[in-house]
């Protein structure tokens, strides 16, 4: 009898649990919708336009299915043992306190899984190092907030800063589509060229990233820090600032324009005469 | 086995402030340390409430980027110094004197300066919001050279951490000589309640951590007033050996922070499961190798600061191993829970919850083990996904788990439990509804720390802004369920639940001023 009251209960507690929750959900979607052009509610990393990317997109999606399993493997337990061994269902409590077996089980087996992760890793983090043989070197420099960009080998060099007007950040004109990651002098490179990136800083700490392109590293003052890049296909990619530099750094974005040869030798062209 | 202390003439209750201010009794200063614990939790929570409001939408409406940069940084600041360690450090004066049948702590006096350090350096960080330039504005790892450009607030804030860790300093001395010098006879170390060893492991942590950050902001200290160098490369300083020793002490530091939580987890668990504890035994070898690793993988939080390929792999690895550990004590949690006989009262609710999220915290703490992984996540929302399961779901929900547990034994009359659960679900759905969608943003690639941001980032902030408001407010909930526990309520009994362990049940509820003043038996 008082179990069965209880369930009731329980059942209608949960019932109108899920009312108010999908009420929430739905008028929280309603609300939100018509404040935002885009709407693409993006779930997982960008689309990766280089071998690192890719490299590090296949091996999130690794790690991100094992641990889901090993999650759902510990919710199920749990959920098990919440409904069937409750009191009120005159579960009877037992009285062991280790077993042996379960404990080297539970010891090998993720043991056993780590390492299937960390050969993958390893290889990717002996990839992303290998800066060797790359075909041309530009210098990045952060500082106070924005980025210089230094083609060494090609004698051009320009400062990168962001567009978006001021009237849009405080709200008096509507944001325009890629408000934040937009800046006066793009970054570009070439299709298919193994591009070393030289990172530096003036001031504090900044740190460069474009997510399609790969990781992100810092640029500190006083170092050189170094990634590379090869980018796959063409197009622009926008990224932001990642280390926390004062004020602005919410408004740091980066833009490059991969593009290829002849346009980047009519590009680097341009450049020269401009200077 | 009782012991009366009724006739003992120590037992008058001081009155007045002066109880407070001079009290050397461990529960006093227990109360005190919770108190300062909750007041610090509704500032900073309010704190970070200014950043929620900011980030609810995409351009700047509240408040202003530096301003926001202060919030950021005083809210993570007040939260893991003000709140959740001295939160712990309150647990332990109340409990563990109780839990091995000693009269108080081993050092009385120490007691009480160590936590009247606490309400000045909280002060004069609050107080630093207010002095020209404003508060620290830099996060709260402080990493140099920006907290060189700070203005006075930024001193303001290494005083403030100078005093805050001479306080865990005292503490933590004072933690270590009572469960080693005041056992009750029979209380061998292994017979000792599991939250009492992980306060044991924990203060040992503190003992080496706290001076590494003391040093530390000491030499930002002289970095930005004496004329010394450590930090800036223009006089052959370095700014990333800063972050070495910050994290040599931030890492340990975050199982500072969950040690202790893990002992009440498994206080609770068992009573609830009306079972014993699952490899006890193993629990305290996985506490200790916890507490080990985390000294050896602190570069975790610095891969992309350009270290040697070798040293990449060494912290990889490093860090990966901490999960075995961490895993063992989830599957000792289940296994207690399995083939139990559980009930779900208020602090089971919060445990099972703790034992849930926190297993989220570990598995994303995994991923971001994985260093070329961790280049795509470092320094974005994924980052503060992660440590709010850890901290906000590990941590803070298993203080709520203690204080639901033990507040009757506290005060001596049962809490109002509908109250309490209505306090449990808000929490965990407004903290789901706030900090799950941070893991969709910052794989998208939101960067942490910005007070404004990219259009397509504007669904989940709004999602997870609605979530803190309902997390916030929740929290008030919790200030009544205590004050009318302590004002009164059904009467307590000694034991308050069904055949709970430990020595502290077998005093009456509340306990009297002065307990154990005769060492009870352990069988
Ligand atoms: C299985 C265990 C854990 C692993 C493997 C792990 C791993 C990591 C890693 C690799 C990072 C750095 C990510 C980055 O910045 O790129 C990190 C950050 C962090 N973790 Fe964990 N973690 C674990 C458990 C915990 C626990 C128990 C806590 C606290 C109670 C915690 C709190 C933090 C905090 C606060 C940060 C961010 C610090 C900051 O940059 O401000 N973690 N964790
Ligand atoms: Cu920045
Ligand atoms: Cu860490």
């Amino acid at each position: 009898m008082h179990t069965l009251r209880e369930t009731k209960m329980i059942v209608n507690r949960l019932k109108h649990l899920l009312g108010a929750g999908s009420a929430l959900v739905g008028t929280l979607v309603l609300w939100a919708m018509p404040t935002s052009v885009q709407a693409d509610w993006a779930l997982n990393l960008q689309r990766p336009v280089t071998e690192i990317a890719r490299v590090q997109y296949d091996l999130h999606m690794l790690i991100t299915y094992i641990v889901t399993v090993i999650g759902i493997m510990v919710f199920a337990i749990m959920f098990y043992s919440i409904v069937k061994f409750r009191k009120s269902k005159g579960a009877q409590a037992a009285k062991f306190t280790h077993s042996t077996k379960a404990e080297v089980i539970w010891t090998v087996i993720p043991t056993l899984i780590l390492i299937a992760m960390a050969v993958p890793s390893t290889k990717a983090l002996l990839l992303m190092e290998d800066t060797t043989e790359s075909d041309m070197v530009v210098k990045v420099t952060g500082y106070q907030w924005g980025w210089h960009y230094d083609y060494m080998e090609e004698d051009v060099s320009f400062y990168s800063k962001l567009t978006t007007p001021q009237s849009q950040i405080t709200g008096t004109e509507t944001k325009g589509e890629n408000y934040l990651l937009e800046v006066d002098n793009h970054m570009v490179l070439p299709v298919g060229k193994k591009v070393r990136l030289l990172l530096t800083a003036q001031d504090v700490i900044h740190a460069w990233w474009v997510p399609q392109l790969g990781g992100k590293k810092d640029a500190i003052p006083g170092f050189i820090n170094e990634m590379w890049v090869r980018a796959d296909e063409t197009g622009t990619f926008r990224g932001q600032c990642a280390e926390l530099c004062g004020r602005d750094h919410g408004y740091m974005p980066i833009v490059v324009d991969v593009v290829d040869e002849a346009q980047y030798q009519a590009w680097l062209d341009g450049q020269r005469n401009k200077g | 086995m009782t012991t009366t202390v009724a006739d003992h003439h120590h037992d008058e209750v001081p009155k007045g402030i002066t109880r407070w201010l001079f009290t050397t009794n461990h529960k006093d200063i227990g109360t005190l340390y919770l108190w300062f614990s909750f007041i610090m939790f509704l500032v900073g929570g309010a704190m970070s409430l200014v950043i929620r409001a900011e980030l609810f939408q995409p351009g700047l409406q509240v408040v202003d980027p530096h301003f926001f940069n202060q919030m950021t940084t005083v809210h993570a600041l007040i939260m893991v110094f003000g709140a959740v360690m001295p939160g712990f450090v309150g647990f332990a004066n109340w409990m563990i004197p109780m839990m091995i049948g000693a009269p108080d702590m081993a050092l009385p006096r120490l007691n009480n300066w160590s936590f009247w350090l606490l309400p000045p350096a909280a002060l004069l960080l609050v107080i630093s919001l207010f002095v020209p330039g404003g508060g620290p504005a830099s996060g709260w790892t402080l990493y140099p050279p920006l907290t060189i450009q700070g203005g006075m607030g930024m001193d303001f804030t290494i005083f403030t951490v100078h005093i805050l860790g001479m306080s865990s300093i005292l503490g933590s001395i004072n933690i270590i000589a009572t469960i080693l010098n005041m056992r009750a006879p029979g209380m061998t170390l292994m017979k000792m309640p599991l939250f009492v060893w992980t306060w044991l492991i924990t203060a040992f942590l503190l003992l080496a951590a706290i001076p590494v950050l003391a040093g530390a902001v000491t030499m930002l200290l002289t970095d930005r007033h004496f004329g010394t160098a450590f930090f800036d490369p223009a006089g052959g300083g370095d700014p990333a050996l800063f972050q070495h020793i910050f994290w040599f002490f931030g890492h340990p530091e975050v199982y500072i922070l969950i040690l202790p939580a893990f002992g009440v987890i498994s206080q609770v668990i068992p009573t609830f499961s009306r079972k014993p504890l699952f490899g006890y035994t193993s629990m305290v070898f996985a506490s200790a190798a916890i507490a080990f690793l985390s000294f050896i993988v602190w570069a975790h939080h610095m891969y992309t600061v350009g270290m040697p390929l070798s040293g990449e792999l060494f912290f990889m690895y490093a860090t990966m191993l901490i999960a075995i550990p961490t895993g063992v004590k989830i599957f000792n949690w289940l296994a207690t829970m399995w083939r139990g006989s559980l009930t779900f009262e208020t602090p089971m609710l919060f445990a099972v919850s703790v034992v849930c999220l926190f297993t989220m915290g570990g598995l994303t703490g995994l991923m971001m083990s994985i260093t070329p992984a961790d280049f795509q996540y470092h320094d974005t929302y994924y980052i503060v996904a992660h440590f709010h399961y850890t901290i906000f779901a590990g941590s803070v929900l298993s203080m709520f788990a203690g204080i639901y547990y033990w507040l009757p034994k506290w005060t001596g009359h049962m809490y109002d439990e509908t109250l309490g659960k209505w306090h449990f679900w808000l929490t965990v759905i407004g903290f789901n509804v706030t900090f799950f969608p941070q893991h969709f943003l910052g794989l998208a690639g939101m960067p942490r720390r910005i007070p404004d941001y990219a259009l397509q980032f504007t669904e989940f902030n709004q999602i997870s802004t609605i979530g803190s408001l309902v997390m916030g407010f929740a929290q008030l909930i919790l200030l009544v369920v205590v004050v009318k526990a302590i004002r009164g309520g059904k009467k307590a009994s000694a034991e308050v639940w069904e055949n709970p362990e430990g020595l502290e049940w077998s005093l009456p509820s509340p306990p009297p001023y002065h307990t154990f003043a005769t060492a009870p038996e352990v069988r």
